[in-house]
């Protein structure tokens, strides 16, 4: 498994310095965390290279338009931060098939793909029908006691650890 | 600073503590769905709980305003135990897609590609939705220590306690 590869940071370390991070750009910025929404941003503005009048009249896009702010900026700088951290500690590593994904659905990266894809629309749909994902309701609501970030976190983790059972019912061959 | 580095910024920290932490990668999301692993766990009621004390002391000295995402009580059961599924089979979140992409994990970028079109589809169909399922108990940026009625610490240090007692029994049990 993973005994040539570093083990990491604690995970109580690593996420109460994330607590940090969310404070200060509380401080700083005053944004809080999320990153559903700009999935919605982005999305708009590909629609918009192609219908430009379609996007305009669209009501969602009223509320969440096309257009590049501090959370755009943010996800983007986790897919950098996570790449700077990888490298330089060797835990970089191209893989197309998930280890416990192969165990369980076989090694064809393009089963794991087209699932991967499916899975995305569903949770993308899922998060903006319940108004944020777990960087918005837990890293940004939950941390300011928001009564909607409790029952949208407790309902993530019940919706996947229900649905999680379900699907690897049967076990595999860990 | 702009508003747009200011971003950028946070977001390369966050990416690399959620990578150290080695939240980011499908086994870890689905070791804590199949209660095998609960790494994320650690890590995401760890943020949350510090998150919590400092949040609550800037607001306290009010140098920061509270941003309360509103309570739909319909949708938000509804739309949270749905991503739960898409989460079952994805094995990331928005977030994370993005950090084990950045760790080279290149099933993250369909499953990002899927949820482009899972917003692009729900804002096909959202004004249907804002008729319906959004307006299902609908009560406002509510928060706990406003419906229970108690000071905000009370609730923070509830949370602390309970945080804590989750994270013994984990250890204790060896996830």
């Amino acid at each position: 498994m993973e005994t040539t590869e570093s083990r990491g940071w604690s995970p109580y370390l690593a996420g109460a310095l994330t607590g940090v991070v969310i404070s200060a750009s509380a401080w700083i910025a005053g944004n809080y965390f999320g990153a559903s929404t700009c999935f919605v941003r982005v999305s708009g503005f590909i629609q918009q290279l192609f219908s430009p009048e379609k996007v305009a009249g669209m009501d969602y896009f009223k509320w969440f338009g096309p257009k590049v702010d501090w959370q755009v900026m943010m996800v983007l700088g986790i897919l950098i931060g996570a790449f700077i951290s990888s490298k330089t500690d060797g835990s970089f590593k191209i893989k197309s098939v998930p280890d416990m994904w192969a165990s369980r659905f076989g090694p064809s990266p393009v089963k794991r793909g087209v699932f991967a894809f499916i899975g995305g629309i569903i949770l993308m749909a899922g998060a903006r029908l319940a108004g944020g994902c777990p960087s918005g309701y837990g890293l940004g609501a939950m941390v300011q006691l928001a009564v909607s970030g409790l029952i949208v976190v407790v309902c993530f983790f019940a919706g996947g650890i229900i649905f999680g059972q379900i699907i690897y019912r049967g076990g595999d061959s860990r | 600073m702009s508003t747009l580095v200011n971003g950028l910024i946070t977001g390369i920290i966050f990416g690399f503590l959620l990578q150290k932490g080695r939240v980011v990668r499908y086994d870890k999301q689905m070791g804590a769905l199949r209660l095998m692993d609960m790494t994320i766990v650690k890590f995401f009621f760890s943020a949350i709980l510090t998150g919590m004390v400092g949040v609550a002391i800037l607001h306290k000295l009010g140098i920061a305003k509270p941003l309360i995402l509103p309570t739909n009580i319909g949708s938000n059961i509804i739309g949270g135990l749905m991503f739960g599924l898409g989460w079952s089979i994805i094995g990331y979140c928005p977030g994370t897609s993005l950090g084990a992409l950045g760790e080279g994990r290149t099933d993250a970028f369909w499953g990002i590609l899927g949820m482009l079109t899972g917003a692009a589809l729900f804002a096909e169909i959202y004004p249907s939705l804002s008729r319906t399922v959004l307006l299902w108990g609908r009560e406002g940026s509510i928060t706990l220590p406003q419906i229970i009625g108690v000071n905000e610490w009370v609730v923070i240090v509830l949370f602390i306690m309970m945080g804590l007692g989750l994270f013994v029994f984990l250890e204790k049990k060896g996830l």
